[in-house]
């Protein structure tokens, strides 16, 4: 088991940022931390997939000289989905933004919890 | 008869081109272009559904040229078609009946937005129910919260905006979640189609080899979608967004929205893992603790509310505790009982929306029970709808809430160990359901002496009032004639397998 984690340290690195920003998403008050920590939780996804998509000593899937073997390439797959991954964190990232800077307007503070117990204290 | 096959297509397609095409219209021509799609998505959905139940088996519809390991694949059932159709009838229902608070909610020139997010709305509902490709449904359950952050905060006050990024904070949550125990699944069967994993993962566990990583990542995909879809304790974003967004975001939210989560968790659960492997791990139970929780707390919470919308919105998470307790119970009973109370709920919820907007607009806009005493008779057409509604959530014959409680407790009964704390918890339930609805019927059917709210006849409301008939009707059908909508479900749920 141990001697898995060591070789497949990629996969555990990504596991590590995962955890990283799924607790700033979580926990950290300040909207901006928020955010991110949802980039960090997405990218950590996406480092996991090109970990996996990789295959030591074969190159992207571009037939260049002539060689169509399966053997020279990796699988190109996950790399499609890393880049769909992306599109869809980039928007959700700019829907975030957005709200946030909705927010601060409205309250002058970037401190969730403090926007929420300003709204429980009265007022729209 | 096989062009019907194209259907399910069509409709997704339909949905995604009306959603352009309302970006660049006025509201009304938005509003015409919403009315005329939902009728015709409805329609092609009807088809779909008859079609499905001619043939006695499902399809699969290849979107482009490559064939079934690679390709994308969309498929479709009696469950599935049954269920589009359904969506597009409560999701018609919710916008007419919400129209003019939406109309006076909405900023003017912002309308047409909102015809453009729920169009988005139905096509990732679509897609998420017709889809037979993992990684189409993560896009898809992106598009369905974007659209549905867009319907909370359309209304701008501070509150809806504040529920809206919670909203979003715990649905990027549920969906970072799912899209790691999706590729996990990947990495462990090297597929995406739904069929092709299905296949993979019973030969790994034939072999009986990578067990533990099976396990987290159908863990991390419950546990992702239950985040997005409000089981306790996630529900800490709902009473907002449900309760102060504008009445047909809130009836579209809690009756469709978490509704499409439920089902993608339905077809991860038969499609892709397979039942049987799903109710080895010990996850069940805690979707069946989880469950049984949030149907007391849910209801709990909601009898402390002074507000009758935020009250409803609780009633919401004791819902979905129900939903997911039948699935806790680990047998083909307990699924067709939590499928039959999606429908249920769907129906129920809704009416009980659009409803309550009758009752407050004649308390002076106020949500406070003490300024709704004697609401129904001033809206009578709102009052016995939510009186119809009251008796259905708290499962009285006749209306849809007693035969999804009937059904669970058939289902409890033949789950050898979980049969007493079902049944235990579905009676106290019921008994906190009827405190707080049975308290607000009578309060709003509590006659006062004078008040200086006005009443509303028929003729001020009229597509209103048609609306809560609509809605009281499919509420009666549902309880009325169960029977082939059960045998339906279970055909249905059949053909997942």
């Amino acid at each position: 088991m141990g001697a898995n984690l060591f070789t497949n340290y990629g996969e555990a690195v990504a596991m590590i940022l995962f955890g990283i920003g799924f607790g700033n998403l979580l926990l950290q008050s300040n909207l901006i931390k928020k955010i991110i920590g949802l980039n960090i939780m997405d990218t950590a996804i996406y480092l996991f997939l090109a970990e996996k998509g990789y295959i030591k000593g074969r190159v992207a899937p571009i037939v260049a000289d002539g060689v169509t073997s399966v053997e020279a390439y990796i699988n190109p797959v996950p790399s499609g989905l890393v880049l769909t991954g992306i599109v869809v964190s980039v928007s959700v990232s700019a829907l975030m933004l957005a709200l946030t800077i909705r927010l601060y307007r409205r309250y002058h503070t970037l401190d969730l919890d403090e926007i929420s117990t300003l709204l429980k204290k009265g007022g729209q | 008869m096989d062009f019907i096959r194209n259907f399910p297509c069509f409709s997704i397609m339909l949905c995604l081109f009306a959603g352009i095409i309302s970006s660049g219209v006025k509201g009304r021509t938005a509003r015409w272009i919403n009315i005329v799609l939902l009728t015709t998505v409805t329609i092609l959905s009807a088809c779909t559904l008859f079609y499905t139940l001619s043939t006695g088996e499902s399809f699969v519809y290849v979107m482009g040229k490559f064939p079934a390991p690679w390709g994308n694949e969309i498929r479709a059932g009696v469950l599935e078609a049954g269920m589009a159709l359904f969506f597009c009838i409560i999701m018609l229902l919710s916008l007419l009946g919400g129209q003019h608070k939406l109309i006076a909610e909405v900023e003017e020139n912002k309308i047409f937005l909102y015809y453009v997010l729920t169009n988005l709305l139905l096509s990732s509902l679509l897609a998420l129910v017709y889809t037979n490709d993992m990684f189409t449904a993560y896009v898809f359950v992106e598009i369905n919260t974007i659209s549905a952050c867009g319907l909370i905060m359309i209304r701008q006050v501070g509150r809806t905006i504040e529920a809206a990024v919670r909203y979003m904070i715990m649905s990027l949550l549920g969906s970072g979640l799912l899209l790691l125990g999706l590729c996990m699944l990947y990495d462990l069967t090297g597929h995406l189609l739904m069929s092709n994993m299905k296949e993979s993962i019973a030969a790994i566990v034939a072999q009986g080899e990578y067990t533990i990583p099976l396990i987290v990542a159908i863990a991390l995909m419950t546990v992702g979608l239950c985040i997005k879809c409000a089981l306790f304790p996630f529900h800490a974003w709902l009473p907002d967004a449900y309760g102060y967004s504008t009445v047909s975001s809130a009836a579209m939210l809690s009756s469709l929205v978490s509704k499409g989560y439920i089902f993608l968790l339905i077809k991860i659960i038969y499609r892709v893992v397979g039942f049987d492997i799903f109710n080895n791990t010990r996850i069940i139970d805690v979707l069946f603790v989880f469950g049984l929780m949030g149907m007391i707390f849910g209801s709990l919470s909601a009898i402390k509310e002074n507000d009758i919308r935020r009250m409803i919105a609780f009633s919401s998470v004791a819902q979905i505790g129900y939903i997911y307790m039948g699935f806790g119970m680990g047998t083909q009973y307990g699924m067709v009982a939590s499928v039959f109370h999606i429908l249920s709920h769907a129906a129920t919820k809704s009416l009980l929306f659009i409803a309550v907007i009758g009752l407050t607009d004649v308390s002076g806009g106020s949500r406070k029970f003490i300024e709704l005493t004697g609401s129904a008779y001033r809206n009578k057409w709102a009052g016995v709808t939510f009186t119809v509604g009251s008796l259905s959530m708290v499962g009285v014959p006749l209306f849809s809430g007693f035969i999804s409680k009937l059904l669970f407790a058939q289902a409890a009964v033949q789950v050898d160990g979980k049969m007493l704390p079902a049944l235990i918890v579905l009676g106290i339930s019921t008994i906190l359901n009827a405190i707080y609805f049975m308290k607000t019927v009578i309060r709003i059917y509590t006659p006062v002496e004078e008040t200086s709210y006005p009443s509303v006849t028929f003729k001020d409301m009229k597509l209103y009032a048609i609306v809560l008939v609509f809605f009281i009707i499919l509420n009666i059908i549902l309880g009325i004639s169960s029977q082939p909508i059960v045998d339906m479900i279970e055909q249905g749920l059949a053909m997942f397998a």
